[in-house]
């Protein structure tokens, strides 16, 4: 890592748990790639070798939320694609982050309409919000280094072993 | 003699260990906040519809039965076929009637599946 050309002499490095933990956490954010308009082009732009998300660790978009850390929300809300998305972000693990890509997810955009989410924010806790309509891919990596800022000022025992509550099942389809 | 392996006998407990303990790690470590809508079937963020079980028709079966005769058929040809320049000069014409009543037998197979309904899908 470099950091071998500090030591003058053989030696060790210490740090802390915390430290040592949001850094492997923020070096592997998956992302569960919510796909559900247009921005979703620019999310697999992300994936291309040009953009070229592995560097940031963050290449396994998984399709299943079990193994997601980061949602992206990229699109347009409906609000019949409302419950969907509600219940996979339940349905991933603890510690979890949102990135509400594009106008619309964040906003609403310009469907000002009885159809769609004025902002996901109504019903997910967002943690990044991504100006753009669609955002460049690079403003996508943008969001990703905040969220991996975001991720390294935690503590590991901000995620304890907590009784959520009881979350009613998703009934409507 | 078995002193040689020892490397080896450190690689493969390092390979277990390791497997097994990163596979439980993020069970012990990891928060666990379980709830009914997150432990509930992911099916894409839909309700799941249906039984997993599903039962597959028995119509497969016949199917299955006449895939293994050609199955068998074309496992005798192959080498039958790479060899046939040099069995034919060795042995003659013997070697083209043989596989041809090997053949013939198995048609008969074929033509009694065929008379029996074998082919008819309802």
């Amino acid at each position: 890592m470099g950091l071998e050309s500090l030591l003058k002499q053989d030696g060790y490095f210490t740090t802390k748990v915390d430290a040592l933990v949001a850094w492997a956490r923020k070096s592997s954010v998956w992302p569960m790639p919510m796909g559900i308009s247009c921005c979703a082009i620019e999310m697999m732009a992300v994936g291309d070798p040009k953009y070229d998300i592995a560097r940031f660790g963050s290449e396994v978009m998984r399709f299943t939320p079990r193994q997601c850390d980061l949602m992206i929300v990229a699109g347009t809300v409906t609000y019949k694609m409302a419950p969907v998305v509600k219940k996979i972000y339940d349905q991933m693990p603890e510690p979890k982050w949102v990135i509400a890509m594009g106008a619309c997810t964040a906003s609403g955009g310009i469907y000002r309409t009885y159809s769609v989410v004025q902002g996901i924010d109504q019903f997910l806790p967002v943690d990044c919000y991504l100006a753009g309509c669609p955002p460049r891919p690079d403003n996508l990596l943008n969001a990703l280094i905040m969220i991996q800022d975001k991720i390294g000022r935690t503590k590991a025992a901000d995620f304890k072993n907590v009784k959520s509550p009881e979350l009613e099942l998703t009934s409507r389809n | 003699m078995l002193e040689t392996y020892i490397p080896v006998f450190i690689v493969l407990f390092f390979a277990v260990v390791i497997a097994i303990g990163i596979t439980f790690s993020s069970t012990i470590l990891g928060p666990q906040r379980p709830n009914k809508e997150k432990l509930s079937t992911y099916e894409s963020g839909m309700k799941p519809v249906g039984n997993t079980k599903e039962r597959i028709s028995i119509k497969y079966y016949l199917v299955a039965m006449l895939f293994i005769i050609f199955d068998i058929e074309v496992i005798f040809i192959y080498p039958w076929a790479v060899q046939f320049k040099k069995l034919f000069a060795e042995f003659g014409a013997s070697v083209f009637v043989s596989m041809l009543i090997f053949l013939i037998v198995f048609e008969l197979g074929y033509l009694y599946a065929f008379k029996k309904g074998g082919f008819k899908w309802d």
